[in-house]
């Protein structure tokens, strides 16, 4: 291999892995708050709302099962996002069967 | 038919498919034998990682502990799940790209060093013994109250069944009996989940149940939950009374644990392709979550029932299931006025002239989920179904947990440290022995458990989320971490977490309280500050030390993507 291409391989693994972070701060942040702020840290200010025509104070349904629903959805949206960036990279893995 | 001889039915049959699968999955090879050849489905791995996970305290105990607790019982509920966030985005297509056996594997092979390895075999064994001594307990309990057999012929049978699919299949014949066994818990938990939905709030789905309006008083579930809670003197089922620093470091911890935790770990790399494993993660947490978002709604409806079955009722009137859980031990009533009636009610409870009135109920969060269908007069077949499931839920879990040990001894002791030479046939069957004996040391803690088992399981989670975790993570995702920082850093974390828990659990319970626990941090939430323990000796010290080899460079390189770029 030459050195030029050497070096292109460099940077576009510098790149992905700069992508891949990024998704990942992104999806964190949303764990976060999805967990964590809504359901512990502001739960009280929260069951001071209702979900509209349920029993669900808000902060309580974030906690026992909102923030269950966001876990999952998260998981997925960084899949979709990760098998794009892999398309874009040209870094998929080949069939090895 | 009888609810006896329905349990006998639906366990026999179950436990017969169990058996099937196992000699049509027999390991022919240690690839086979630790991760399943790495050719399984990712959504039959989704499958087999939350029965996996799923264990007798997600089926048996959770519910019951939320119901007992309120709010206060979320931090189960997050921790749990929000733990396999941090699998799917930090750890699993990762470790699936760097190809390990086991989870020690990773470590001694990323930090280059023998210490790092026996450091993680160590913790490893232990977090899985802890974690095993309390399926094989939930076992006995399902077989002693349901089929009436003592408790160690329960565990006995559990053992034999255990020994005949892990042994003979390994990871693979694991991997395909607990597909099985998620099928079978699922099944046993909505089933009672829906009819009690059904018949409390008039919705099938246990999910908006739960939101939704009680029949009887024509008030939403949970105002009435809360109301009959402040009449009888509890706190607030929907706010709690846990510190929110507590809540907090509780959740992280949990969360921390679960995403370190081996015997999830090595799931991922049973699947063909990183791609796979990414998904497989998220196929995981929809069949776990199916489960974990039931739990709230059970124990709602539990809760309910319980208290209008019991509460100002005569003791002489009690139906069926009240005497025979009391033969257990695990009801207690003791008539403190002579009234005859059974009061059961909280802390706070007052007599209308401002008395206070004494508890009369005593009752283990642990027969929520058993009782209830009993509880709420569901036919026979559903009860015995929960029985099924619970002994599903604690055998999938189990067998995940011997592979660990058994992977643990054969592979990284054996293999990898003091036995180098050996060849192939001689690490299977070496794998298949040590998981023999593993079976027999669970059994021995399920007959003869310490009497701590409850204390010790927040020691597996804390020690998994101090050690592994960060390792892993830092493993992953700092070129510049190297064998010293990651050594001390593990050391570090666990002997702060296992000092701390062993210092309120062991030493000096009685000083277990709030007033006493640094930053009000309970020890089921110290594992977090070990994590950050960890992290911060792990960081200072490989800045201090060389950098490490240009081959390991490399193979973080490597790890980080599918495949090469110009490949």
């Amino acid at each position: 291999m030459t050195q030029h291409s050497i070096d292109k391989i460099t940077i576009q693994r510098a790149q992905y892995w700069r992508k891949n972070i990024q998704y990942l701060l992104a999806l964190l942040l949303v764990w976060f708050i999805g967990s964590y702020l809504t359901g512990i840290v502001f739960v009280d200010v929260l069951n001071q709302f209702r979900i509209p025509g349920t029993g669900f104070p808000l902060g309580f349904w974030f906690a026992q099962q909102g923030s269950i629903y966001i876990f999952v959805i998260l998981i997925f949206v960084y899949v979709f996002l990760m098998n794009n960036l892999d398309k874009e990279f040209g870094v998929l893995e080949v069939d090895e069967s | 038919m009888s609810v006896q001889t329905w349990t006998f039915v639906l366990v026999g049959f179950s436990f017969a498919l169990y058996i099937g699968i196992a000699i049509w999955s027999r390991a022919s090879s240690t690839k086979e034998f630790y991760i399943a050849g790495g050719g399984v489905s990712p959504l039959a791995n989704g499958m087999a990682t939350a029965a996996d996970w799923m264990s007798a305290a997600s089926f048996i105990s959770m519910a019951g502990l939320i119901s007992f607790r309120g709010y206060d019982g979320s931090v189960y509920l997050m921790g749990w799940t929000g733990g396999y966030v941090l699998l799917a985005l930090l750890l699993a297509p990762y470790l699936r790209k760097f190809g390990a056996y086991t989870v020690p594997d990773f470590v001694g092979d990323r930090y280059y060093s023998q210490t790092a390895r026996i450091v993680a075999v160590v913790c490893a064994i232990f977090i899985s013994f802890t974690y095993v001594a309390g399926q094989m307990r939930g076992v006995g309990i399902v077989f002693g109250r349901f089929l009436e057999v003592p408790i160690e012929t329960g565990v006995l049978i559990g053992m034999c069944i255990v020994f005949f699919y892990a042994v003979l299949g390994g990871m693979k014949g694991i991997t395909y009996t607990q597909v099985a066994q998620y099928c079978v818990l699922i099944f046993a938990y909505l089933v009672p989940a829906i009819f009690l939905s059904l018949m409390i709030t008039g919705n099938p789905i246990p999910q908006i149940g739960l939101g939704g309006i009680d029949q009887e008083s024509g008030m939403f579930l949970l105002d009435r939950l809360n109301g009959l809670h402040s009449e009888l003197g509890f706190a607030s089922y929907t706010s709690g009374e846990k510190s929110t620093t507590d809540i907090f470091f509780i959740t992280a911890a949990l969360m921390a644990g679960t995403a370190g935790l081996p015997h999830v770990i090595i799931r991922f790399y049973t699947v063909p392709k990183v791609k796979d494993a990414r998904i497989s993660v998220g196929w995981a947490l929809l069949f776990i979550a199916i489960l974990y978002t039931t739990a709230p709604a059970i124990a709602v409806f539990a809760r309910t029932n319980l208290l209008n079955t019991v509460s100002e009722q005569s003791y002489s009137e009690m139906p069926e299931w009240f005497t025979t859980w009391e033969s257990t031990g695990l009801i207690s009533f003791q008539d403190h006025n002579q009234d005859g009636l059974i009061q059961f009610v909280g802390p706070e409870a007052q007599t209308a002239n401002g008395n206070p009135i004494a508890n009369e109920l005593t009752i283990d969060p642990d027969i929520m989920v058993l009782a209830n269908p009993e509880i709420s007069g569901l036919p026979n077949w559903v009860i015995a179904l929960v029985a099924a499931g619970a002994l599903a839920a604690a055998l999938s879990t189990a067998a995940g947990l011997l592979m660990v040990v058994s992977s643990a001894v054969s592979h990284d002791l054996l293999k990898k440290s003091l036995l180098p030479e050996i060849t192939e046939r001689g690490e299977l069957i070496a794998a298949r022995v040590s998981a023999g004996l593993a079976v027999g040391v669970a059994g021995y803690l399920g007959i003869n458990p310490p009497g701590f088992v409850a204390e010790v399981v927040a020691f597996a989670f804390g020690l998994a989320a101090a050690s592994f975790f960060p390792a892993i993570i830092l493993g992953i995702f700092s070129k510049r971490m190297n064998r010293y920082g990651a050594v001390s850093g593990m050391i570090a974390g666990i002997t702060f977490t296992a000092g701390y828990i062993i210092y309120f659990k062991f030493i000096n319970p009685s000083l277990n309280t709030q007033d006493h626990w640094w930053f009000g941090i309970s020890p089921e939430g110290i594992g977090t500050l070990g994590m950050l323990l960890n992290l911060i000796v792990a960081t200072t010290i490989s800045q201090l030390t060389p950098a490490p080899p240009e081959r390991v460079v490399a193979l973080i390189d490597h790890m980080r993507m599918p495949s090469s770029p110009g490949e």
